[in-house]
């Protein structure tokens, strides 16, 4: 028996408060079934007042074109591009999260990776809107697909790297829907069996597909949660690959980047977890959780952001020394004019790239720094503003003065209606959070369920008899449970 | 389906129910299926089920998408629309390998959840017969199938003295239906004496 339950007494536990399964179910379920609070409300509406904003403004793009966000000929790319790129990198954390660690055996994942999961699949749908919007005329979205049509055999460029694109975020979003929907499946069985309410139970029954947790369905579906994690982790790498190809593949100074790929891959993990901090410091608190997504939890995801973050600091440099070391005039004209010189029109938000990325993650060095909550959640929004300013440096600072000075584009700042769009992602973003916190479980019952009796503290205390236990019986019984 | 008779009993702790599902297979009783609120690793090979397939079908979807990708792209650059893309050769492997790449994990992905939705009977709007509502909760639930070798207090006497914290005996069809279901329109008793 002990093989299944051995974990290292010196990790700290994971489930504090010395919780039964069935504490378990109450403490995740009952804000499920509890009224929505005063608190959710007021961030519902606002939320909601954020999206309607959002909808005007594109609508009011989708009438007078693109031209509306201040776009023009040099700078073709303006904050929906960057927008776009900010949103599919935070929508990496949740399948990392879920896939990677679950392949990695971190046990450490089940607090947190529903919540990561739905802000992943959130900030996809966000992130999908810029380049479905910038299109122009979104009623010819449909071209992108590959059917055989009317139009004359006219189909996408499979060789370019914007149509690998919609493949590649379209992928993604299904499959970690699918993931994260099957992961729910026994989690909303358990809150259609304690359901009172008559509503309660005709939804949640719709919903769990009619889990009863049979054996067999239990063994399909962890064969099924682990291919689909060895699955999720190349795709999530390939996902922000194929984002980075967008402009690596181009020839334009300062896109024109080997680096990219691995480069937006630690980006995008570095985003995606100072973006689930943010979101589970709040939840955790309001919904009572924290016993659940314990300062453990919150430690190591603050590890995580001081590691993505110093390699992104590391692939900063490296390009920059690429430039020089290079010796192309226009490269080098690319980094060292329009970024390194902070007198330069953006100098500005190059500095404030370094700064948030790359020095201020550095605190993590220190663990009190690291279990600290209000410097972890400030931390978490700052990061977000500098990887935000990445993108936006990537873009805007290498296309608006090209080749051509005539060309050089005045000074770039978005309209109200960009503006307003980019407020509208948040919108949505948060709308679908607030109902996702609301109406579905935010931490993985089931999976909680599973890891507690070795990772919960009731267990850690009493953890005597494997103590006593011989080597030599445990790797015995270790090769044969596995 | 058949309305068959059950002896349900469930267990608090995992290790009761490992042990319980050992001594009732070598018992001879006929285990109709143990609902767990997690997934209990190990319970499959004690209850003697067979691995899942899953995988291997995930395997041949995951191909399919890969041919599906190559063949498509291929015919359409090369036999339906050849296109010069700056003189470049019409067969351009590489670039087509991230499209390739994707569709390989999107057939896969798809296939396997609906191949799962369908081996387990999972829809929306599926009814099944839940034995034990803390199965989803906190109990470890094992059903035993009522035959006619088996009689009903003789399974609740075993399952007691193997640490069922809770004994009863259900009258449930065990398949799935949509819509509502009046169980009370055939009764099992009325049936005969035979167990079937």
């Amino acid at each position: 028996m002990s093989s299944l339950r051995y974990e290292s007494q010196v990790r700290p536990p994971l489930v504090d408060g010395k919780k039964s399964y069935h504490d378990v179910t109450e403490d995740i379920i009952r804000p499920i079934e509890a009224a929505p609070t005063r608190a959710w409300w007021i961030g519902f509406i606002i939320s909601l007042g954020l999206l309607t904003f959002g909808i005007i403004s594109v609508t009011h793009e989708v009438i007078y074109g693109v031209g509306q966000w201040n776009l023009n000929r040099t700078i073709g790319w303006g904050w929906d591009i960057t927008n776009f790129v900010w949103w599919v990198g935070i929508g990496h954390a949740g399948t990392l999260i879920s896939a990677i660690l679950l392949l990695f055996r971190q046990q450490w994942r089940t607090g947190v990776n529903r919540a990561a999961e739905a802000m992943t699949i959130f900030a996809v749908m966000c992130a999908g809107q810029f380049p479905i919007w910038h299109m122009g005329r979104v009623w010819m979205a449909f071209f992108v697909m590959p059917y055989p049509n009317t139009r004359g055999p006219l189909w996408p460029n499979f060789n370019s790297p914007l149509l690998w694109d919609v493949f590649a975020i379209s992928t993604y979003f299904t499959v970690s829907l699918l993931f994260w929907y099957t992961g729910l499946l026994p989690d909303l069985a358990t809150v259609r069996d304690r359901a009172k309410l008559k509503w309660r139970k005709a939804f949640y029954g719709v919903a769990s597909f009619g889990w009863t947790g049979s054996a067999k369905h239990w063994q399909r579906h962890e064969a099924l949660s682990l291919v689909l994690a060895g699955l999720s982790t190349p795709l999530v790498l390939s996902v922000h690959t194929i984002v980075s190809f967008d402009f690596a593949t181009s020839v334009i100074p300062g896109w024109h980047t080997t680096i990219f790929p691995p480069y937006f891959v630690a980006g995008a993990i570095f985003s995606g977890f100072a973006m689930v901090q943010t979101l589970l410091l709040v939840t955790r608190k309001v919904l009572k959780l924290e016993e659940y997504i314990t300062m453990e939890h919150i430690e190591i995801m603050n590890k995580v952001i001081v590691l993505t973050g110093s390699i992104v600091g590391v692939a900063y440099l490296t390009e920059l020394f690429i430039s020089w070391y290079g010796q192309n005039k226009f490269e080098n004209w690319a980094f060292m004019q329009n970024r390194v010189n902070i007198f330069s029109p953006y100098g500005w938000s190059y500095y404030l790239m370094m700064g948030c990325n790359v020095l201020s993650p550095q605190i993590f060095w220190f663990k009190k720094m690291r279990r600290n909550l209000t410097v972890t959640f400030f931390m978490s929004v700052i990061v977000n503003v500098g990887m935000w300013f990445e993108r936006f440096v990537i873009i805007v600072t290498s296309i608006y003065r090209d080749y051509l000075p005539s060309s050089w584009s005045t000074y770039y700042a978005p309209s109200i209606w960009e503006v307003g769009f980019y407020m509208g992602t948040f919108g949505l973003f948060f709308t679908c959070y607030f109902l996702f916190s609301k109406f579905f479980p935010v931490i993985a019952v089931a999976e909680i369920r599973h890891i507690l009796k070795k990772a919960g503290s009731s267990y850690k205390e009493n953890m005597g008899d494997i103590e006593k236990e011989s080597v030599e019986e445990f790797a015995h019984e270790y090769a044969h449970a596995h | 389906m058949a309305i068959k008779k059950f002896v349900v009993g469930y267990f608090e702790e995992e290790d009761a129910l490992f042990n319980a599902v050992k001594k009732v297979r070598s018992a001879g009783y006929k285990i109709h299926d143990v609902y767990t609120p997690m997934p209990i690793h190990g319970l499959d090979q004690a209850m003697g089920l067979r691995d899942t397939s899953l995988h291997t079908a995930g395997f041949i979807y995951g191909i399919t998408g890969t041919t599906t990708a190559l063949s498509g792209i291929g015919w359409i650059f090369n036999a339906d629309w050849p296109l010069n893309f700056g003189g470049k050769s019409h067969f351009s492997l590489p670039a087509w390998i991230p499209i390739t790449f994707e569709l390989t994990v999107l057939f896969s992905a798809v296939g396997m959840v609906l191949t799962f939705c369908y081996l387990c009977q999972l829809a929306p709007f599926v009814r099944k017969h839940h034995f034990n509502l803390r199965s989803t909760d906190d109990q470890f639930t094992m059903v035993i199938e009522c035959t006619e070798k088996s009689n009903e207090t003789e399974i609740q006497g075993f399952l007691g003295s193997l640490g069922a914290k809770g004994l009863n005996v259900q009258n449930a069809e065990t398949g799935w239906w949509l819509g509502t279901y009046d169980k009370d329109k055939t009764p099992f008793e009325h049936k005969g004496t035979a167990l079937a």
